[in-house]
């Protein structure tokens, strides 16, 4: 079947009952969205479905018909990083790192719907995304920076608008 | 005299007599302030029981707001009428109860007046209360005196002129308050009327389970027959118990107490808070409660008992099956489902076979579609059940053909309507729910639990 | 280390200006060294590979590599090394190369554990770069007619007075670098750093959070296929029947391994085989015994079970007497490491040779336990670290290597890649032992403590190097290798008597080690190892002395602790939280405090911290925590406090909600539901970490030297908050609202 990530129609040639992070993995080799669990309990395969985060292993393909998978990769590179990856990146936001490859699209999902969320709301958003070596607290700095970057990226966008 | 002058005359001496009478029915005396007491003053072994009681009326329940302080008030109580904000029941002198005496308290729990002579919206259950012993009142009382004051001003009700005047409920009152619907039976045990004592009072389980008429009260007739609560619905948990197997004592028992039971799932939606707080309770009350609970629910019939052999043998050996018309709906559980529900993994942590699962029996499908869009959570840092959602992996469309599956091959009722309509008012709804409710301060007992 | 170990604080003499170092510097031996024969050891791992082309390697094209055998696990590790380097050779950071673990490539540092890492391989690598720089200085003299002392370094090349630049590739030449390190380096003055002590962000995160490879998970091989393993379903399970036809025939499937009790499948594809792991479980039928101790009855068990007793430190001074004594028990359950990726490794056999990439703490030893289980020389394995999720010790990372070896020894040619699942690391992973100790103190007229007795109850914390034995896969195949002897760990580092000894001055002390060789329950190193439950016990007691003595729990702390770094510590952390005498907590607050020097020899940690306990669920709530840090010469200020504030929360994780649960037959704690841990429901609202810089002085590890003092800091909040102390960990919602309601 047919399945669009970070913009790209793709074929896939698997089950349609396979998980959609053995799909991005196997079939796509995109390293962000990772194996934790496999049961949906700790986060770690984030991605983003129609702008939404959902936990890829137990996201069967066969629901993915006509709609927009985003993951990490989608969002920005090393080279040229969306904002939620630069504020990781400058808030050093990671220990092993494993986790927060689903911590950053659960926290874009959070930011595309509200731009300026409150300590409260990251924390209750986050919930279901586990970090072990116990980054959260740069994990929550990342977030608001995101949100602070985000927030001039618009305004610098509407000021040039309007200087035309 | 004229005729004019008589009718004018019957008019105005009806419309006054009228207002006197409506002014006797309305009007409620105020009950002077007293001085916070000290709470020191209570002795300990009543405010022990007091917590107790107040565990089994749930009164944290309605009477805190997530992110809020215990008792406070705040939380919004979804009515038809609109929403009612539950009160501030802290001591606090200004905002909470703190000036009240213990007369007032028990006033409030007879007949639904505050301290200040106005009437409380029904909301608040005291047409169950009124059930409650002044022994049992003045040990709530100890109790509530007995927490830490805050200060939470009251938010305003948001219901519409003429609700939101407070004497109409004086009408409702008049209509639908009875004294004393619990009565003791001599031809039952300690037990069952213990059971009956704190169902029909403190525990107000009628208060969810029972429908409700047109003005918003208990429909008296169909006690226990199923009712509506933010939107979820509470099952029929009498004679019309729709449960795939049977309830009897013991399965009660653990339910409620350990907040799941084998043959009938986990206790989620607003069901997790109480039993939450009937696992802190005394064991024979707790106890005491099935044992008039399996008395409401009757003994099952044969008929009853026949599906359930049926649905036991269907567990064992599932038969497969796919009718052209739910390809769709048994793929998606067949992809995103069994790999937990089929499994022989034991409650309360594997997923429950879906033959014994209530929600998919219920006259609608509200409850299975709260489950699937918002999972289950796990209470911090107790084991405890975890479900993903599916309300962001799944479109309406495929939840609803996905509940249309699921009612065909695991219930014998008929199949529901309206069901992409229910799915999206659910959608709206839980995220509603889940972010004002304080939560289950526990989690379900597990046969290894440590704790 | 038979006898009585007396710890006598070395204090590292650093100068200002060239630092002069000589080998009896930064080592915990060196207290040895002195009393013993005259060569000295080399410091660190250079003990180890004394040649400093283990370390660094000078390309013809200038091209610099370093070389470490220490293992990126999410502690910074590489960044730090590679900062070191580029600090002692005068080159730019970004220039370096880095190699880590590899049995081919690099120098065998024995395992990434025990806050090592810069003591031993920074070191190593700071010493040897160093004396690189030094002999290029000097072969560009030689070359150039010039004086040493008149040439620089800059940017990879060493200038002239005129002008002239020799680069280092250049300057390299035939085995320049095949020599042993010196006794004496040049390092540079502290004061001139611009790489070391700065907050150089870490290598590895670029690639982590913009969905580059950076994981063994990630790795893709030409013709990789999938396996997954079934386990048994408790310790001990035999293989009674396994009718695996049904499952060769399932789509994809390649290969399935039944050797022994050792069950396997291959497939092509990842999904395929899980599914075919499915069907293989159900076809497996098991005959399993009961044999573990009842759960909630670890205290008898543990103080039961037959064990080795030693007295590790004995102080006696008669004229203290004793007036008020107090005794008390703590416990600690088994905990899990609870690594967020399920371990992982792909192995290849291609003509005779295994290549097996894995993320073991020490691909050495791993390395001699698979060629032991596989019959072949060790020569004949390579092992290669790549990166895994956190570990926190020793998880289940060389158990997959072993499996992956043993499936890939039946595919020749083929890479095969082995996953394991979420419940197999929970529940196969060996965990952390459950602990018991006993204290008791007196305190004389004055409120000073006069006598002060500590016995610990532990099984090993180590189970590696263990040789194949050690491996699941070894004990499971048809010819089984029996798992081996458990032994302690000696002190100074110690297992479960790791921080055992306390810090703190006492005129009369004894300590008592009951060493618990039979392991009911699988166990190994868990970060800290016995220091987190030995911290627990020994600064949860401190507070309980201090109440008995009516003293404030920080002065009480000061009046008994001689080490000038320690106490600094402690009115750092103390200064920084606010933290006064007398003072009162908010209603329903309460404060704590704790600390300890990890080891009693590596870094000092002390915390405060302020927690809330709702009255009515029992519920403990972190609010905030300070910490102050010393862990000498600081190399990477950020790392070192994210290291800091990881451990805060994952102790608090440890100390608030965790313990391994089972029946008298099986591990049922096998997924995050029955198994929590700490989620953003309950991070606290603040954590502040100070950094006590000790330029000159010797690295002292710091990864672990967090978790004891943040537990005892919040089981003193705790005590603080509601008037009732709680010893048996962990300190949960219930057993607080039950100690409350009675």
């Amino acid at each position: 079947m047919s399945l669009k990530v970070n913009g790209h129609d793709h074929q896939i040639d698997a089950d349609p009952d396979t998980p959609l992070l053995y799909v991005l993995r196997e079939e796509l080799k995109l390293n962000a969205a990772k194996f934790g669990c496999g049961l949906g309990q700790c986060g770690s395969c984030t991605v983003m479905v129609d702008g939404k985060a959902v936990l890829s292993c137990v996201t069967p393909l066969l629901l993915l018909e006509g709609r927009q998978v985003t993951t990490l990769e989608g969002l920005g590179t090393i080279d040229a990083p969306a904002p939620i990856q630069r504020a990781f990146m400058e808030e050093q936001a990671a220990q092993c790192g494993y986790c927060i490859a689903g911590i950053m699209m659960r926290a874009q999902a959070l930011l595309q719907k509200n731009p300026k969320p409150t300590d409260e709301q990251i924390r209750a958003e986050l919930h279901p995304n586990l970090c072990r070596c116990g980054t959260h607290m740069r994990i929550l700095r990342a977030v608001h920076r995101a949100a602070r970057l985000m927030d001039s990226a618009a305004l610098s966008s509407t000021t040039q608008g309007s200087a035309q | 005299m004229t005729k004019p002058k008589i009718v004018i005359g019957i008019v105005a001496g009806l419309l006054i007599g009228g207002a006197v009478a409506a002014f006797a029915v309305a009007w409620r005396p105020a009950i002077s302030a007293i001085e916070p007491p000290a709470p020191q003053s209570f002795d300990a072994n009543l405010v022990k029981r007091g917590r107790d009681l107040a565990a089994i009326g749930n009164c944290n329940d309605c009477h805190t707001v997530r992110g809020g302080k215990a008792f406070a008030g705040g939380l919004a109580v979804p009515t038809p009428f609109g929403a009612i904000y539950s009160s501030n029941i802290t001591p606090d002198p200004q905002t909470g109860i703190g000036l009240w005496s213990e007369a007032a308290f028990r006033r409030a729990m007879r007949s639904g007046v505050d301290r200040t002579g106005h009437h409380l919206y029904p909301t608040f259950p005291y047409d169950h209360f009124t059930n409650v012993s002044d022994e049992d009142d003045r040990a709530l009382y100890a109790f509530l005196m007995t927490r830490q004051g805050v200060h939470a001003p009251a938010r305003a009700n948001e219901l519409a002129f003429p609700l939101d005047q407070r004497f109409v409920v004086a009408g409702w009152k008049l209509l639908f308050l009875r004294r004393e619907t619990y009565k003791p039976d001599a031809t039952q045990s300690a037990e069952w009327n213990r059971g009956a004592y704190l169902v029909e009072g403190l525990a107000h389980c009628g208060a969810c389970h029972t429908p409700r008429n047109a003005l918003g009260a208990e429909r008296l007739s169909a006690t226990f027959s199923g009712g509506d609560v933010d939107n979820w619905h509470a099952y029929a948990i009498n004679a019309r118990s729709l449960s795939p197997v049977p309830w009897d004592t013991e399965a009660l028992f653990h339910y409620l107490r350990q907040g799941w039971d084998k043959d009938h799932g986990v206790a989620r939606g607003p069901m997790a808070e109480v039993v939450s707080n009937l696992s802190s309770v005394q064991e024979s009350d707790v106890h005491a409660i099935a044992v008039y609970m399996t008395s409401v629910f009757g003994p099952p019939g044969q008929d009853r008992l026949r599906k359930a052999d049926e649905v036991r043998a269907q567990i064992k050996s599932p038969p497969s099956q796919t009718t052209p018309s739910n390809v769709a709906g048994a793929s998606i559980y067949a992809a995103a489902c069994a790999t937990c529900h089929e499994t022989e993994r034991p409650l309360p942590y594997g997923g429950i076979n879906l033959a014994l699962s209530t929600a998919l029996s219920a006259p609608d499908p509200r409850n299975a579609a709260n489950i699937i869009i918002s999972g289950i959570q796990p209470v911090e840092g107790e084991r405890s059940p975890i479900m993903p959602g599916f309300g962001s992996s799944m479109t309406d469309v495929q939840i609803s053909a996905l509940l249309n599956y699921l009612r065909g091959r695991f219930s014998n009722q008929p199949g529901w309507t309206d069901v992409e309509r229910t799915v999206q008012d659910a959608r709206r709804m839980q995220t509603v729910f889940l972010g004002i409710q304080p939560g289950p301060h526990n989690a379900p007992g597990g046969p290894t639990q440590r704790d | 280390m038979n006898g009585p170990v007396i710890l006598d604080r070395r204090r590292v003499l650093a100068g200002s200006g060239a630092l002069i170092v000589s080998f009896s510097l930064p080592d915990a031996f060196a207290q040895e060294r002195e009393t013993q024969a005259p060569a000295p050891k080399p410091p660190g791992s250079l003990a180890k590979a004394p040649y400093l082309d283990s370390w660094i390697r000078i390309d013809a094209d200038g091209t610099i590599t370093v070389f470490t055998g220490k293992a990126e696990i999410g502690q910074g590790m590489k960044t730090a090394v590679q900062q070191i380097a580029a600090e002692e050779l005068d080159v730019s950071f970004a220039s370096l190369k880095l190699v880590t673990a590899d049995t081919s490539r690099t120098a065998n540092e024995g395992y990434t554990s025990g806050s090592n890492s810069m003591k031993e391989s920074g070191t190593a690598i700071q010493i040897t770069a160093a004396q690189v720089r030094e002999l290029l200085i000097a072969e560009a003299a030689r070359r150039l007619n010039v004086g040493a002392e008149n040439l620089k370094v800059e940017n990879g090349a060493v200038v002239a007075p005129d002008g002239q630049r020799l680069g280092y590739g250049d300057l390299v030449a035939n085995d320049m670098l095949h020599v042993q390190a010196q006794a004496k380096s040049k390092l540079k003055d502290p004061a001139t750093y611009k790489v070391m002590g700065q907050a150089v962000p870490r290598v590895d995160i670029p690639a982590k959070v913009t969905g580059g490879a950076a994981y063994i998970q990630d790795m893709r091989l030409p013709g990789m296929v999938h396996a997954r393993v079934v386990r048994p379903p408790s310790y001990g399970a035999e293989l009674i029947e396994c009718d695996i036809s049904a499952v060769e025939k399932l789509p994809g499937v390649v290969k399935v391994i039944r050797n022994g009790n050792f069950l396997a499948v291959v497939a092509a594809r990842e999904f395929q085989a899980i599914k075919a792991m499915g069907t293989l479980s159900a076809a497996a039928k098991w005959r399993e015994r009961p044999g573990l101790p009842k759960q909630d009855d670890l205290l008898r068990v543990l103080t039961s079970l037959p064990s080795q007793d030693s007295t590790i430190f004995e102080h006696n001074d008669p004229s203290a007497a004793g007036q008020k004594t107090i005794e008390a028990t703590y416990t600690r359950p088994y905990q899990s490491h609870g690594s967020i990726g399920p371990s992982c490794a792909i192995a290849r056999l291609v003509d005779g040779a295994m290549t097996v990439w894995t993320h073991t703490q020490g691909v050495y030893p791993d390395r001699a336990g698979i060629a032991e289980m596989l019959r072949m020389p060790p020569e004949g394995v390579r092992l290669i670290h790549v990166e895994g999720s956190g570990c926190y010790g020793h998880n289940g990372a060389d158990d997959a290597a072993a499996d992956a070896a043993l499936i890939a020894r039946e595919l020749p040619g083929v890479p095969v890649r082995v996953q394991w699942m979420r419940e197999q690391e929970h529940g196969w992973e060996p965990f952390g032992p459950a602990m018991v100790t006993r204290l008791k103190a007196s305190l004389d007229a004055g409120g000073m403590i006069a006598a002060w007795n500590f016995e610990v109850w532990s099984n090993t914390h180590s189970m590696r190097p263990g040789g194949a034995g050690s491996m699941l896969a070894a004990q499971h195949m048809a010819q089984p290798i029996a798992v081996p002897p458990p032994k302690p760990i000696p002190l100074p580092e110690g297992g479960g008597d790791r921080n055992a000894i306390p810090i703190y001055k006492f005129p009369n002390a004894h300590v008592v080690h009951h060493f618990i060789p039979a392991m009911p329950v699988r166990v190994s190193a868990m970060r800290a190892l016995g220091a987190y439950h030995n911290v627990f016990s020994i600064e949860s007691f401190m507070d309980e002395l201090a109440g008995l003595a009516g003293a404030d729990p920080v002065e009480f702390r000061l009046k008994h602790l001689d080490d000038p770094r320690g106490r600094d510590v402690i009115e750092k952390a103390a200064q920084g939280f606010g933290w006064q005498k007398g003072q009162k907590a908010p209603a329903d607050r309460g404060f704590g405090f704790a600390f300890a020097r990890y080891k009693n020899l590596a870094a000092y940690c002390a915390i405060a911290s302020e927690v809330e306990v709702n009255r009515e669920t029992g519920r403990p709530r972190l609010v905030r925590a300070v910490a102050a840090v010393d862990s000498g010469q600081v190399v990477n200020p950020d790392g070192l406090i994210n290291q800091i504030e990881g451990a805060i929360l994952q102790s608090m994780s440890w100390t608030l909600y965790e313990a391994v649960t089972f029946d008298d037959t099986r591990i049922t704690s096998i997924d995050w539901q029955t198994y929590p841990i700490l989620r953003f429901d309950a991070v606290p609202e603040k954590i502040d970490v100070h950094v006590i810089n000790r330029p000159g002085l010797a690295f002292l590890g710091s990864g672990e030297t967090g978790q004891g003092p943040a537990a005892a800091s919040i089981a003193n909040a705790i005590a603080n908050a509601t008037g009732k102390r709680l010893r048996d960990l962990p300190l949960t919602r219930k057993r607080i609202k039950d100690a409350i309601d009675a």
